[in-house]
């Protein structure tokens, strides 16, 4: 027995009502995706002003001119796909890593200090981004003088607490009488780590994989701040200065945003499982 | 314990400490550098009229001016309009979808929660740049034909006071709620049967079993998803920022828009540091409130 009563009533009656309940499922989903549905379509459109085409909601016309047109808009465009490409991975990689390591010693070693580092770590997911945007982009452009470098792009996330959070909480279940006897054996905190808890925690060094990738990937504002000539932008930034420079341009405006949006619903149709266990294994009470 | 256990214990353990701090360097060095400093800075610059040549301590003449500052207490306003237009439509509609979900089979569960999280993958940017046509003040934009359909007029959606924000608001209402729908899902999953098969031998129908069982049972989750997103809504701009820049006339101007602009476009820094601190003072403010008058009943 459940919130819905599967006994009473007929067949028919299920039936009948699990359709309503589809059909209002899929109404509210098309709502949703209507953007996403309206981009794709329309960047296969000609690269024409829109006022000299009334656009469609229905595929029709498939071409690829207004690819062709993002990119020709500058010749570092492709260089900007390279740069969310190159930033996304180192930062993914160095979460990976030091989330890994961190979250494992906070979760299964005793050392003094332990509790009161991690509040710390913790208590600072409450500050507002805005009250570290300004002091960060001084010390990055003013101090460290290092505006419009990947190190600007990258050095500021190379490993986040919400990462640290998350190991620490997926592996807080592995058992501690696995790691005794690791030890035991003689094992040391190294070699349980890389023997006993990564093959353990494929999943959730996966989750933070494919989360910190995507994040990083359509992170706007901050590349936006600390880069100042083209050849060092994201894709993201780059869309932003080609919709501002062409705002008559429709269809190549919509290949642009179907360009910085792509790879992320590649990853996301081939790694779903991972995305959707992320919102669940980050949800769970601290 | 006995000595023996507890020496073979220690002996055990030796190196231990060595290899946690191992471990926590890199994230230490980097939360204090990127984390640590810059919210200490914020207090210092707050009282400082802020030059890359050398500042001057100004004492709290930042936080008067703004606290004097009409655009400020605006830009409150509107983000306490852009929140409660948002955040409460966007649990309710989570909520309505999750329980919908819950009678069909788990491989349409699954299909239906992707698809609800698909936008969430897409850049801000993009997603923006879409909405801009969607908006688009002709009559061939997307929203106008749409109500042309209809016979109504066009509207110059993101361009007149009026309607530029619930233009944003519209927005939110549309954009991906999938990760709430999969916490709700969650949290429905975890309800114990036994709550049913009681209320079922009592006879109770769907809306009771929904009002005594379902709604109380949710309550924590709920809190969890209205502080978050509370939260966050506070600080949201970039879609402010992407569509209308605040304006028109300052109709958009939400907090975490005017702290950008005061820093980036006017090169305050110590204002902009006064103005986020007390963004944060607020947002500390409301969750706390949140929590003592809502989460009465609720166990953590």
């Amino acid at each position: 027995m459940a919130l819905y009563n599967n006994h009473l009533g007929n067949r028919t009656t299920r039936t009948f009502r699990n359709t309503i309940l589809i059909v209002l499922l899929l109404l509210f989903a098309l709502a949703t995706l209507f953007p996403i549905y309206f981009m794709l379509i329309s960047s296969f459109g000609d690269p024409v002003e829109a006022g000299a085409i009334s656009y469609s909601l229905w595929p029709g016309k498939f071409s690829l001119e207004s690819y062709k047109f993002f990119f020709a808009f500058s010749e570092h465009s492709y260089r900007w796909i390279l740069n969310s490409l190159i930033v996304a991975t180192v930062v993914m990689v160095s979460n990976v890593i030091f989330a890994t390591t961190a979250g494992y010693a906070f979760s299964k070693i005793n050392f003094r200090g332990r509790a009161l580092l991690f509040a710390i770590l913790l208590s600072s997911m409450m500050i507002p981004y805005q009250v570290t945007q300004v002091p960060l982009y001084i010390l990055i452009v003013n101090i460290f003088q290092i505006q419009n470098t990947y190190q600007a792009l990258i050095m500021p996330t190379l490993v986040t607490v919400y990462n640290i959070f998350l190991a620490k909480q997926f592996m807080s279940s592995i058992p501690r009488e696995v790691l005794e006897s690791a030890k035991v054996e003689g094992a040391n905190q190294f070699q349980t780590l890389i023997r006993i808890i990564l093959p353990l925690s494929k999943t959730v060094m996966a989750v933070m994989a494919i989360l910190t990738f995507m994040e990083t990937w359509n992170t706007f504002f901050w590349p936006f701040l600390v880069t100042n000539t083209m050849d060092m932008q994201t894709i993201q930034v780059g869309l932003k200065n080609f919709r501002f420079a062409n705002t008559t341009y429709f269809a190549p405006m919509m290949a642009g945003a179907t360009i910085s949006a792509l790879p992320m619903f590649i990853l996301f149709f081939s790694l779903q499982r991972y995305f959707l266990e992320g919102v669940t294994v980050g949800a769970v009470k601290g | 314990m006995s000595r023996a256990t507890s020496r073979a214990r220690n002996r055990l353990n030796r190196g231990d400490s060595a290899w946690a701090y191992l471990f926590i360097i890199v994230a230490l060095l980097v939360y204090a550098l990127f984390t640590a400093y810059p919210v200490l800075s914020a207090f210092i610059i707050s009282f400082q009229e802020y030059s890359p040549r050398g500042s001057t301590y100004i004492g709290i003449d930042n936080y008067t001016s703004i606290l004097q500052s009409e655009l400020f207490y605006k830009s409150i306003r509107n983000t306490i309009i852009y929140t409660v237009l948002t955040v409460p439509v966007a649990l309710i509609l989570s909520f309505a979808v999750s329980i919908m979900i819950m009678p069909l089979q788990k491989r349409l569960q699954t299909t239906f929660k992707a698809v609800y999280y698909l936008p969430a993958v897409a850049s801000g940017v993009a997603l923006a740049v879409v909405w801009l046509w969607i908006f688009d003040p002709m009559s061939a934009g997307v929203l106008n034909r749409f109500l042309g359909f209809f016979g109504l007029d066009s509207q110059n959606w993101l361009g007149s006071s009026s309607t530029a924000m619930f233009s944003l608001v519209l927005m939110s209402w549309l954009s991906s709620h999938g990760t709430a729908i999969i916490i709700y899902v969650a949290a429905l999953l975890g309800i114990d049967s036994s709550y049913y098969e009681a209320a079922d031998i009592d006879g109770a129908n769907f809306f009771q079993k929904m009002w005594h069982i379902v709604i109380p049972c949710l309550k924590p989750t709920t809190l969890f998803l209205l502080v978050t997103g509370v939260i966050g809504s506070f600080q949201v701009f970039q879609n402010a920022y992407l569509m209308t820049g605040g304006g028109p006339n300052h109709a958009t101007t939400m907090v975490g828009l005017l702290i950008f602009d005061t820093a980036f476009k006017y090169f305050e820094f110590g204002k902009a540091a006064a103005q986020s601190l007390l963004l944060a003072l607020m947002i500390g403010i409301i969750a706390f409130l949140q929590f003592k008058f809502l989460g009465k009943d609720v166990e953590y």
